[in-house]
């Protein structure tokens, strides 16, 4: 059981907070390329403190060189801090949008799939419906799967967003 | 011109000021007109040292940073003169000089248009520096010049860029000269180091029976030299050095053994390779010092303090370690260490000394290690000795000993050709009371020759030895070594009589070709001091250098001499 969505040991979840200087993201980004490892998904968004902004970064490799890629994160002057959240007890969801190619005769069944994993249809045609969903990767992963049967046009999804349970700071 | 309204450029040289700046190195450009004009219309002491090339502009400030201790500071135009910074700046960053480098951008309006020398070198400097600034407003600039002076001289130090475009030159400067720092995620806190940390390493210690101490750049940049230097002798425990961590522990001193690593000493490398404690203090376990990795140290503790905690584990895991300033580290230490008998121990590796020296025979024909040797000699081993990058250098490296930090510059991390003279006169200009000695291939000098202008405007007494043997000699020797002899690109042919070249600069130039001739040629060269002086000396075409591991082999898998004649490895066998 891996409660935070973890794939497998070499997918990890990072949580950067940043100040809010031109660049940083530039400089993030470079850490993780000079290493060879791939940022499967980020978001960036504001804080609380408004100076600040929040990353959420997933990337894949080995573990032993991303100990080293956080360090070398922390280390940057715009970095307040980065911590790895993998194995954690932490909230960790993402958003999708999904068109799917359904004529009248599919449209119930394909609302009625997305009704089980508690997505929405927020648009709606004659031959086609957006679904979205917010929810754990694994679960939107296995609405995809779902939703091959009809023709699925195009697919957004946002990353993942990560925050800690209770009272622990992320 | 009313001096209360200052322009953006005004204001840049008036904060530099303020930050004790003494020299700016560097070659003017269009957008940076503003700046020059500055020097003349604030009447600044700030002296201005026109160069000839921007990377020797920037070697020139990283030789006056490690001569002095103290940031130095480099001033460009945009495009290619910014690009030209990039092999300085990474120098610097490779080996945590601080260096302030100033570039003029175009208008910020043009930014981002293929502007007339207009290059994004916020964007290609950003894997190479400590940090960068591309200023967007006049009033920015005390704030940006505080922060840079902060972030190149804390902390682990490097280089920082500030990115100058030219309407923030000319725009008018409405703000206060002093600003506050903004730097919420730089915060290094040198003395905040783990105590019970330092008692877990004070107990590894007095369990060692054959410690090793290992001196890196650290030492010398924490000034924890004279800690490093009663911690040895407390502990009894040699010290080997790394290329940069020379002058971190006086090379004289009879616990010293010297340098360790791929062109180390013999009784270095086999130090590290047989003790059961390695105490690494300030050294990022550069891979030209490790040998093998999986076998480096295989049978000792290993301990590590660093102020970077990005360096902890990076290249070997430790088995324990300390995040701090190696000056306060160490003299904790010191508190918490007893004195260890190390007899038996110091006995092994003087026997190794004696059996392992380093060696060479004069009577082949002019060597290298001769000339260094005797410029040792005749200096009293009192000047700051300078190398470029290659075979000389690693001989330097051997023969000559440093007592003190800041009387060595070479680099390191980089191995950049054509550092060696630029940086030598940087050193001078930042200790024109002491003596300064570059040793340069002919190779690297001719990457950087064109200084020889600027040292002789300046009367730079400078001695640069041309080890010239019109031969890539480092590479050679890799071809003739690992490649079957299959020279390839590397004869220098065409070489200039570096000697009537250096005349004809206004330099005095002296020619050293035989042997017996060594002591009188440096000699003259010691006595010449109303500007550079460069001696070219005609070494021996095809000399090695000895010991060496060869890439990929353990460090006590080392060639003491060369194979094929009298080769002999560390276990002694006879090949």
């Amino acid at each position: 059981m891996q409660p935070n969505g973890k794939k497998d040991g070499n997918t990890h979840t990072l949580s950067v907070t940043v100040a809010n200087k031109p660049g940083v993201l530039a400089r993030i980004a470079h850490v993780f390329a000079r290493r060879g490892f791939n940022i499967d998904s980020l978001v960036v968004s504001a804080s609380v403190e408004g100076d600040f902004s929040r990353m959420t970064i997933t990337a894949t490799g080995d573990p032993g060189g991303l100990e080293q890629i956080i360090r070398q994160v922390n280390k940057l002057v715009d970095v307040i801090h980065c911590t790895d959240h993998t194995g954690e007890d932490i909230v960790l969801k993402e958003l999708a949008l999904i068109k799917v190619h359904t004529g009248p005769a599919a449209r119930a069944e394909a609302l009625q799939i997305a009704a089980h994993f508690g997505a929405a249809s927020v648009d709606l045609t004659e031959t086609s419906m957006i679904l979205m969903a917010t929810a754990d990767s694994e679960q939107i992963d296995a609405l995809l799967a779902l939703l091959k049967k009809f023709k699925i046009v195009e697919l957004v999804r946002t990353g993942k967003v990560v925050m800690a349970r209770g009272e622990q700071p992320t | 011109m009313s001096i209360n309204k200052l322009d953006g450029a005004q204001a840049l040289v008036k904060c530099l000021e303020n930050e004790g700046v003494e020299y700016i190195f560097g070659i003017p450009g269009g957008v940076t007109i503003p700046i020059f004009d500055a020097f003349v219309t604030t009447g600044t002491k700030i002296k201005f040292i026109l160069c000839r090339h921007e990377q020797a502009a920037t070697h020139m400030a990283d030789g006056y940073a490690r001569a002095t201790g103290r940031p130095a500071v480099v001033l460009v135009t945009s495009g290619p003169g910014a690009t030209n910074t990039l092999t300085g700046i990474m120098t610097a960053h490779m080996d945590s000089i601080p260096m302030i480098v100033v570039s003029g951008q175009v208008l910020a309006a043009m930014l981002g248009k293929d502007a007339f020398q207009e290059a994004d070198i916020y964007g290609m400097t950003m894997p190479v520096v400590k940090h960068s600034y591309l200023v967007h407003a006049p009033n920015d600039i005390p704030r940006v010049v505080r922060e840079a002076f902060h972030i190149a001289t804390s902390g682990r130090p490097g280089p920082v860029l500030i990115d100058m475009p030219k309407n923030v030159s000319v725009g008018p400067f409405t703000a206060d000269l002093r600003a506050e720092m903004d730097l919420p995620g730089y915060q290094p806190q040198p003395e905040a180091f783990d105590k019970a940390a330092v008692q877990a390493i004070a107990e590894a210690l007095s369990r060692a029976v054959r410690p090793v101490i290992l001196a890196g750049h650290g030492v010398i940049i924490a000034d924890a030299c004279a800690a490093v230097k009663l911690l040895a002798e407390k502990l009894n425990a040699p010290v080997v050095t790394t290329l940069l961590g020379k002058g971190g522990f006086p090379e004289t001193h009879p616990l010293s053994l010297g340098m360790l690593g791929m062109h180390g000493t013999a009784y270095a490398n086999k130090a590290v390779s047989e003790c059961d404690l390695l105490l690494n203090i300030g050294s990022r376990f550069d891979d030209r010092i490790l040998g093998l990795p999986a076998l480096f140290c295989r049978n000792a503790v290993k301990i590590h303090i660093d102020i970077d905690p990005s360096e902890i584990g990076k290249m070997i895991v430790p088995d324990l370690h300390c995040v701090g300033d190696a000056r306060l580290v160490v003299e904790q230490l010191l508190k918490q260490t007893s004195r260890l008998d190390t007899t038996d121990w110091l006995k092994r590796l003087n026997g190794y000394q004696r059996d392992y020296p380093l060696q060479y025979r004069r009577t082949d024909g002019l060597k290298v290690q001769h000339v260094v040797e005797e410029v040792y000699a005749l200096t009293g081993g009192r000047a700051i000795a300078v190398t470029d990058v290659g075979q000389h250098q690693m001989w330097t490296a051997q023969f000559w000993k440093v007592d003190q930090r800041h009387n060595w510059l070479s680099s390191g991390g980089a191995g950049t050709m054509g550092y060696g003279f630029p940086a030598a006169l940087g050193a001078q200009f930042g200790r024109p009371q002491d003596l300064v000695v570059a040793f340069v291939g002919d190779g690297g000098f001719q990457m950087t020759l064109c200084e020889l202008a600027t040292a002789c405007v300046h009367k730079l007494p400078v001695k640069v030895f041309i080890m010239n043997n019109r031969y890539l000699g480092m590479v050679r020797q890799w071809q003739e070594m690992f490649y079957d002899d299959r020279r390839s690109g590397v004869d220098l042919e065409g070489n200039p009589d570096f000697a009537k070249l250096a005349e004809a600069y206004g330099a005095r130039g002296l020619r050293l070709k035989r042997t017996a001739d060594v002591r009188k040629i440096i000699t003259r060269a010691l006595e010449y001091n109303d500007g550079p002086c460069v001696v070219d000396c005609h070494v021996m075409k095809e000399e090695n250098v000895f010991p060496m591991v060869p890439a990929g082999k353990a460090l006590d898998d080392m060639l003491i001499t060369a194979p094929g004649k009298r080769r002999k490895t560390a276990a002694g066998e006879k090949q």
